[in-house]
């Protein structure tokens, strides 16, 4: 069933929680809220759960105006980042419970289906104060998604778990949110989370959220592609994106520092207007051993940060104002201060407008089918 | 500062000090989060615990600062046998989860309230905050009220009011950002690091996120079930886990270990994994007893997929699904030829052991070819980025020709 939210404001003694958000959900997509703290994610969900009502727009489910309906006559469930069961049920009673509220039949075949979706089964008669917090998040998933309501939203439903288990849960919740509603549509997924690495490796589209306002609404890959402006930019950064200013004059970029490079003929950058401009580059799109046709900088280590699959590499400019971030694949050491060269790839520039908001301008991606034009 | 030593440390929280393993008459036997815990950590050096939930490393902190006396054992700074004193009397200074300051009092009275509590002099408590302030960059916050400061600032707040001190014997960290947003968490990873560099502090943090323990410790001990299973640089933990588990804990997504058996003759030595053979580096047939189970171990990013002049030769694997997360894909598969042409749907009837993931470069990187689910592709595991196992510890790796230099 199509969510569609129109021009839905909240503001609250005063303060601006959301702005003009507009947004049509699909049915059956997995759809990414990313922002930081106070993006107004939260407040967001909480308007589409009906725990909230907005202060201006309309939201529409499936056509009909809900509004003003109360979160209990919705077919909506709500996961949140607390582990929250009945404490005194067993595992089987809590994700039954939603079932029972409906009357319905069948009621082990289903708790054992989720059950065994969530690797939960061998739990099933435990109290909830008996499991780990990844147990316990299950069973709330788990309950959630009894419900087989048609909107199922997650706010942050991993953020107080391990590293390790959030790597896997995640992973299992991308093939689970497809499959989990018996004899209908998938369920309309949103998921909110400040971690750009969780919504790229959910998939679906993702909504950038800042200052209560969507920044952009696209597929995960064409938000990371195609980022709308710097900010959104920034907000789906993994790391943060490398930005320098620059200027583009007689076919080539001009940075600070004397660093020119040329804008061959067909280039995706070929069509700029002479004119300032800001140019993005991603970690994974420059590197410490060249490539032909490479740009070098010279620069020096200010932070070596490994992932455990990699090391990014926190540098400042020797000659050049620049900060960049470089990616190297498997994990290295490197000291403070050590003096290096990295290496860009001018086939990967993202150009921006320098002033306003500084939509995007160019990008080496052409973006995918259905997805919106270039501004 | 000091070196500190924890020797022969074991903790329960139901057994008596001192008790032995042998219950006492009418009880069960005492569980045991920590056992035989051996660490010895240089002065000035930083050092991560790294661990899941439950893995004994809160517990080991409380000991080393001093909030827990350990069932067992002895804690020693500089040579000192502090394992009974207080952590006031260690004096070490702590940076928890969540910032402890004062919220009533302005950052320069936080800052300074350790140094009142100990008596100094007004003008020596002023230089010490001015210039711990200063280097924390809290100088133009000094005279605000601590609860206007953002979270990442809070955080900052309480490190300096450890740095203040300037006898603090070492700075123990407890998951320290978990508050922090994350596209601000490298502000503080580099202020610890600058700090660590500038002052030369013992500094121990503890955490269950590898990116923090890897960035921050030049050493980092993984605990599981309250052992020690490696302790050794990130290139170590990354190149030559001495653990299955190690393996898996480091690195996204973690190693690909699969059972195999071990073959030699005079050709060399190979692995079996099922139907498959894989040839093995010449040091790992002659360090291993000579047959019998083993697993091998294999990094996702090491795997090398062969293109289609070098179709026939490789390993096959079948392709259940692959994600691209932007700046790199991962291939989830199953070692073995596609089965009736299945796409997408995961192979039932074959062995979970033998499922493999592959951590391929974005879409435009060079040797980068073509995959998508239902598909098959042929893989080589390069030999000098195998590890073997038995029993889940290792008991040989390959090695790379001039290792250390970077690719």
């Amino acid at each position: 069933m199509t969510i569609a939210l129109d021009h839905i404001g909240r503001t609250v003694a005063g303060e601006l929680h959301l702005a003009d958000v507009s947004l049509t959900l699909e049915p059956g997509t997995i759809n990414v809220l990313l922002g930081h703290t106070g993006a107004g994610k939260t407040s967001l969900l909480r308007v589409m759960a009906g725990l909230d009502r907005p202060t201006q727009g309309t939201l529409r489910q499936g056509g009909a105006d809900v509004t003003r309906t109360p979160a209990r006559k919705r077919s909506v469930a709500l996961v949140y980042q607390q582990f929250i069961n009945y404490p005194s049920l067993t595992v089987r009673d809590n994700i039954a419970s939603p079932l029972r509220l409906r009357r319905a039949r069948d009621t082990e075949a289903r708790v054992r289906e989720l059950a065994r979706l969530l690797r939960i089964e061998e739990l099933l008669d435990r109290l909830p104060g008996a499991l780990s917090g990844g147990q316990q998040q299950r069973v709330a998933i788990a309950r959630a998604l009894a419900k087989g309501a048609e909107l199922v939203l997650l706010d942050e439903p991993l953020v107080n778990l391990d590293y390790k288990l959030r790597e896997d849960l995640r992973d299992e919740l991308r093939a689970l949110f497809g499959s989990a509603r018996p004899g209908g549509t998938p369920a309309t997924v949103v998921y909110a989370t400040t971690d750009p690495a969780e919504a790229l490796a959910l998939g679906g589209t993702t909504i950038l959220m800042h200052h209560g306002r969507v920044l952009q609404h696209a597929p995960t890959l064409d938000v990371y592609h195609r980022p709308a402006s710097v900010t959104a930019a920034r907000v789906l950064s993994d790391p943060p994106m490398n930005l320098v200013d620059g200027v583009v004059r007689d076919g080539a970029i001009e940075l600070a520092g004397d660093l020119r490079i040329a804008i061959g003929a067909g280039a995706h950058l070929a069509g700029l207007a002479d004119g300032p401009y800001c140019f993005g580059i991603r970690a994974s799109d420059c590197r410490l051993h060249p490539a032909p046709g490479d740009v070098a900088v010279q620069a020096r280590v200010e932070l070596s940060e490994i992932s455990g699959s990699e090391t990014f590499v926190y540098l400042r400019g020797a000659d050049q104002p620049v900060q960049l971030i470089v990616q190297q694949d498997g994990v290295f050491h490197h000291q403070l201060d050590d003096e290096l060269t990295c290496y860009l790839d001018p086939d990967r520039l993202l150009a921006f407008h320098q002033g306003g908001d500084q939509r995007l301008v160019a990008s080496y991606h052409p973006g995918h089918p259905g997805a919106p034009a270039a501004p | 500062m000091a070196e500190i030593v924890l020797q022969s440390i074991s903790h329960s929280y139901d057994a008596p000090r001192g008790a032995s393993d042998e219950p006492a008459r009418g009880r069960s036997a005492p569980t045991y989060v920590l056992r035989d815990v051996e660490l010895r950590w240089r002065d000035g050096g930083a050092y991560a615990l790294l661990g899941p939930s439950g893995c004994g490393k809160t517990t080991l902190l409380g000991i080393i600062s001093g909030l827990i006396r350990p069932t067992r054992g002895q804690v020693r700074y500089g040579g000192k046998d502090v394992t009974k004193l207080s952590s006031r009397e260690r004096n070490i200074a702590q940076v928890f989860q969540f910032p402890v300051i004062y919220d009533t009092m302005t950052v320069y009275q936080n800052l300074a309230f350790p140094l009142r509590n100990r008596g100094l002099a007004a003008p020596e408590i002023d230089r010490r905050v001015g210039r711990i302030a200063e280097i924390l960059e809290l100088t133009e916050t000094l005279q605000l009220r601590a609860t206007r400061l953002t979270a990442d600032q809070k955080q900052i707040l309480a490190l300096g009011r450890g740095l203040v001190r300037e006898d603090v014997a070492a700075i123990l960290f407890d998951e320290p950002l978990t508050v922090i947003d994350p596209h601000r968490k490298w502000l503080l990873r580099r202020k610890l690091k600058a700090i660590h560099k500038q002052f030369r502090h013992t500094l121990i943090y503890v955490t269950h996120d590898q990116t923090e323990a890897l960035t921050f410790a030049d050493e980092v001990v993984v605990m599981q079930h309250g052992q020690v299973l490696q302790r050794g640089t990130p290139e170590e933990l990354f190149r030559r886990p001495a653990h299955t588990y190690v393996g898996y804990f480091i690195g996204s997504p973690g190693m690909n270990v699969m059972p195999c058996e071990v073959e030699r003759d005079a050709g060399g030595a190979r692995a079996r994994i099922g139907d498959h053979e894989v040839a093995l580096p010449a040091q790992l047939g002659t360090a291993v007893a000579p047959t019998g189970r083993f697993e091998l171990g294999i990094r996702p990013e090491h795997i090398l997929v062969l293109d289609g002049a070098e179709a026939g030769g490789g390993l096959p694997v079948s392709v259940t699904a692959v994600e691209d997360h932007g700046r790199f894909r991962i291939v989830t598969g199953y070692l073995g030829p596609t089965l009736g042409g299945r796409s997408g749907a995961p192979a039932g009837d074959r062995p979970d052991d033998h499922r493999i993931k592959i951590r391929l470069g974005h879409t435009s990187a060079r040797n980068t070819p073509p995959v998508a689910a239902g598909g098959t592709l042929r893989v080589r595991f390069p030999p000098e980025h195998i590890c073997l196992y038995r029993d889940s510890q290792i008991v040989a790796a390959g090695e790379r020709p001039g290792s250390e230099a970077s690719p």
